[in-house]
């Protein structure tokens, strides 16, 4: 009784102190003062004043544009890269994974530098494309990494059953391998799109001048003083997110319980 | 004819992989080995014993190996309970961790500013308990308290998934032949899962040593860590031959720490998921 | 029968509110070969962990030679599991594996390296030491798995569905080997398993369950050739379960027909069940069976022919060596002594309980 306490405890201390920052962000976001450190009374404002703030709508749309274009190329490219993969020597395979674990290993200072050196050096413009290149790249190990195992469980009779049966091999993929990755291909996008909407190194590295995402937009306010708008916004994306999880977290549940 | 066809699937990323990957990392090592002038030189490698970087080198080991020791032993009891905890709902453990990140990365560091700040929440609550107050804001504490902020999750999942697949079985076995439970613990559960204690030691160490966000914002920009350095030559002295060269040694640690991590997940499927 | 070693008192569990066993007493000897067999959720596994101490009953008693032993933490039992699917431990050798719990209890250097010898020498594995669990097959893994148990000389070796993971052929050399074993080291084997052939083989008692209650306790040949119950005959082996009416002592009409049997004190004009083993129907010309019926369906089997023959509205099974076609006419004969006569069940929950009353 006593050890499962203490259990309970040591969860919620560990709770509190990864949420505690963001539940203080979103007090901010209500806080009539400007400054972060007094408390100036309770206020909607800064939610009004969002709308009309230019910098930071551009830097939004920019944010999700790059997240969701990234997510589903890296998506796109994991996906197919992992049944080609899969049906590799082994030696190969170490190869290539190992390949792929680089730009999760790395330092993503190391990534942002060296992509900004081959931005430079292949004369492109800085801006959303190197950007989204860059996303792209350290986007595709977490697709793959979601959808290898998946792909590992697959039973490789099924999909010859299917070419047996007549099927095409787009149209025996698509029938009978794709839904079996399906969950990992969803959750390698999860994980990519959230990857990218948290990065900030490696954009610092590879972004133009003019071109924000809300992370560098962040970073360049640090000094002058976080607009409270932005504030605001964190809190709409956080709250939006989590009414969205766990809606999605309860509908698959019950469609996998009445596939079974 | 099927093969053939399959190898094909696997060129648009192999393609990417070489350009966007190898290329680069080939470009980080040009820079770095060569001068102004494109000559060969090891100067820019031999700069990092200069008193200044070695100084910001040495910090940044200091730190991130604190960091590192921090989120190991408050992620191994919580890797436990969560393990123990009986609940099939494996995806709901993940997303509470990676839930954070939808608040940026960037604001959930700086929130900590307000939070330990001389006035701040975390000293009216200890001041509330009479208890001394916590004057850690830009100290080298603060940037370790960040780190450990920030990189707890890639430690907890990793050892967490390493130890649901232990079989219970196992376990029992060990208390079957007479073993009682710090026994079991240090001579089962312990080696069993030290893959997911390797994999999330590289997830924590290597982002900790190489930051500059979180010293940047929690440190006040007194204490220099090697990423500070690395990213000024970038982005304000403009001398990415000796940004290159720094990132070179840096890149050591970080294959010291890819070839352990690739010696104990031999899957090479990483632990976090 | 030797001495008894363990008693299970009022043993009650239930997990999730759901009753795993209820009030389940059972006593188990000293050098005996005990199989409890059922359907998977019988509440056979549960009782072996009770045995094991993994599982602590919510009411009950174990008793261990004399001594309560149902709070003592599996480490301090004088039992040792063998484990389903062996649970090794993957990241030591296997001189390492058997000697863990030696190790453990500090046991000398010399004693420890002797015993691997042995125990390897006792399952056939001699010189295995230095491999690694992985690189074995499901069979020699399972060697393992009982090595590391026995060296540290349990007075009871309990077995968790062992052979579940072999195939055929290898669990049929196992069975033998487990047989071997136990008589080599006499010690008590605790067995669990749901099948019932491999029940039969290897066991002096077979322990009959069905959802949490003993439906009978037996010599394999008792349970096989006197089941008490429908679940029993059902479950060990084919048979035919009939509906019939106990006329007077040594009398039964079975299917409106008279048949002799050799049972009494039922009563009279009793409904019973009726069990007769598909080797026990003999299949005669239509003039000399008791019944007269026809051949549905015919299957060679091997040792003998499977048929189906309808009597009567009933499909007996039979297995005889003499071959019918499909649409014979035949008679069916059955001696008394192969008529089991069964006490009907009053209500579903008593199905269950059987011999608990």
């Amino acid at each position: 009784m006593m050890k499962t306490t203490a259990k309970k405890i040591y969860i919620i201390l560990i709770f509190i102190f990864l949420y505690a920052p963001i539940a203080t962000l979103m007090v901010f976001s209500f806080n009539k003062s400007r400054t972060r450190a007094k408390w100036g009374g309770f206020t909607f404002q800064w939610y009004l004043s969002l709308l009309g703030n230019r910098e930071i709508m551009n830097a939004l749309w920019n944010t999700l544009f790059i997240a969701l274009v990234s997510s589903l190329s890296a998506v796109v490219i994991g996906t197919v890269a992992c049944i080609a993969i899969n049906n590799m020597t082994k030696r190969k395979r170490t190869v290539i994974m190992g390949i792929t674990n680089i730009p999760m290993l790395n330092a993503d200072i190391v990534t942002g530098i060296s992509l900004m050196l081959l931005f430079i050096s292949l004369g492109f413009k800085f801006g959303l494309g190197t950007i989204l290149l860059s996303h792209i790249t350290f986007n595709i190990p977490y697709v793959i990494l979601c959808v290898m195992p998946r792909m590992r469980q697959l039973n490789p009779s099924t999909y010859e059953a299917a070419l047996d049966l007549g099927a095409s091999p787009v149209h025996a993929f698509f029938k009978v391998v794709f839904p079996d990755i399906l969950p990992g291909v969803l959750s390698g996008f999860l994980m990519a799109f959230t990857m990218s909407l948290d990065d900030f190194i490696i954009t610092h590295f590879t972004k133009g001048a003019g071109v924000d995402t809300l992370s560098t937009k962040i970073y360049t306010e640090v000094k002058k003083g976080i607009k409270p708008e932005m504030y605001a916004l964190s809190t709409i994306i956080f709250v939006t997110v989590l009414l969205l999880l766990f809606l999605v977290n309860k509908a698959p549940k019950e469609k996998n319980e009445r596939r079974i | 004819m099927k093969n053939s066809r399959l190898k094909l699937l696997s060129s648009p990323y192999i393609v990417w992989a070489v350009i966007f990957i190898i290329v680069p990392l080939g470009m980080v090592f040009y820079y770095g080995l060569t001068d102004k002038t494109g000559a060969f030189t090891l100067d820019n490698i031999m700069a990092m014993m200069s008193e200044e970087h070695a100084k910001a080198l040495w910090i940044s080991l200091g730190l991130s190996l604190l960091s590192t020791a921090v989120c190991f032993f408050l992620a191994y009891p919580l890797a436990m309970i969560l393990a123990h905890m009986n609940v099939n709902q494996h995806s709901f453990i993940v997303l509470i961790f990676i839930l954070p990140m939808w608040m940026n990365f960037l604001l959930r560091t700086l929130a900590w500013q307000t939070l330990l700040e001389k006035t701040g929440v975390i000293n009216n609550i200890l001041s509330f308990f009479h208890l001394p107050a916590l004057n850690i804001i830009n100290t080298p504490y603060a940037i370790v308290l960040g780190m450990v902020y920030n990189f707890l999750p890639f430690m907890v999942l990793p050892i967490y998934n390493a130890l649901v697949k232990i079989d219970p079985n196992v376990v029992n076995a060990a208390k079957d032949l007479g073993a009682n439970n710090i026994q079991t613990f240090f001579k089962i559960t312990l080696p069993l899962s030290i893959p997911g204690i390797i994999s999330g030691i590289t997830m924590v160490f290597i982002p900790a040593l190489t930051t500059f966000v979180i010293s940047k914002l929690l440190g006040g920009s007194k204490i220099l860590l090697i990423g500070n350095v690395i990213e000024e030559e970038f982005t304000q002295a403009g001398n990415w031959h000796l940004g290159s060269g720094l990132s070179i040694v840096l890149m050591i640690f970080i294959l010291i720490n890819m070839a352990a991590s690739a010696i104990f997940d031999k899957d090479g499927e990483g632990g976090l998921l | 029968m030797n001495k008894e070693l363990i008693n299970l008192v009022d043993i009650s569990k239930a997990f999730d509110g759901e009753t795993v066993l209820d009030e389940l007493n059972l006593n188990i000897h000293e050098n005996e070969f005990l199989t409890l067999l059922g359907p998977s959720g019988c509440g056979k596994t549960t009782t072996l962990r009770i045995l094991g101490g993994f599982v602590t009953p919510d009411k009950g008693r174990v008793i261990f030679d004399g001594k309560d032993i149902t709070n003592l933490p599996p480490n301090k039992r004088q039992l040792n599991t063998v484990f389903q699917k062996y649970a090794l431990f993957s990241h030591m050798n296997i001189a390492e594996n058997i000697a863990f719990g030696l190790k453990i209890k500090n046991k000398p250097k010399t004693y420890i390296d002797d015993k691997i010898k042995y125990a390897l020498k006792l399952v056939n594995l001699e010189g295995f030491e230095k491999r690694m669990p992985d690189s074995l097959s499901g069979g020699q893994q399972q060697r393992i798995a009982i090595a590391r148990a026995i060296v540290n000389e349990p007075k009871v070796l309990l077995l968790d569905e062992p052979l579940g993971a072999l195939d055929l052929k290898l669990r049929q050399d196992m069975q033998y080997e487990l047989i071997r074993l136990k008589n080599q080291l006499g010690i008590t084997f605790i067995y669990v398993t749901h099948d019932q052939e491999e029940a039969l083989t290897m066991s002096d008692t077979i322990v009959v369950m069905n959802q949490g209650y003993i439906q009978q306790i037996g010599t394999p040949e008792t349970i096989y050739n006197e089941p008490e119950n429908a679940f029993v005959a059902d479950f060990i082996g084919d048979s035919n379960i009939i509906d019939a009416v106990m006329l007077e002592d040594r009398l039964v009409s079975i299917l409106d027909t008279r048949f002799h049997c050799v049972d009494t004190g039922f009563g009279r004009n009793q409904p019973v069940d009726v069990v007769i083993r598909p080797e026990d129907v003999e299949l005669t010309a239509p003039a000399d069976g008791i019944l007269k019926g026809t051949v549905t369906h015919l299957i060679f089997k091997g040792v003998h022919y499977e048929m189906e023959v309808t009597a009567n509205g009933f499909e007996w099974l039979v297995h005889s060596t003499g071959m019918f076609p499909v649409g014979t006419e035949v008679g069916i004969k059955v001696d008394p002594f192969n008529i089991q006569i069964m006490n009907k069940p009053a209500s579903e929950d008593e199905e269950a309980a059987g011999i608990e009353e």
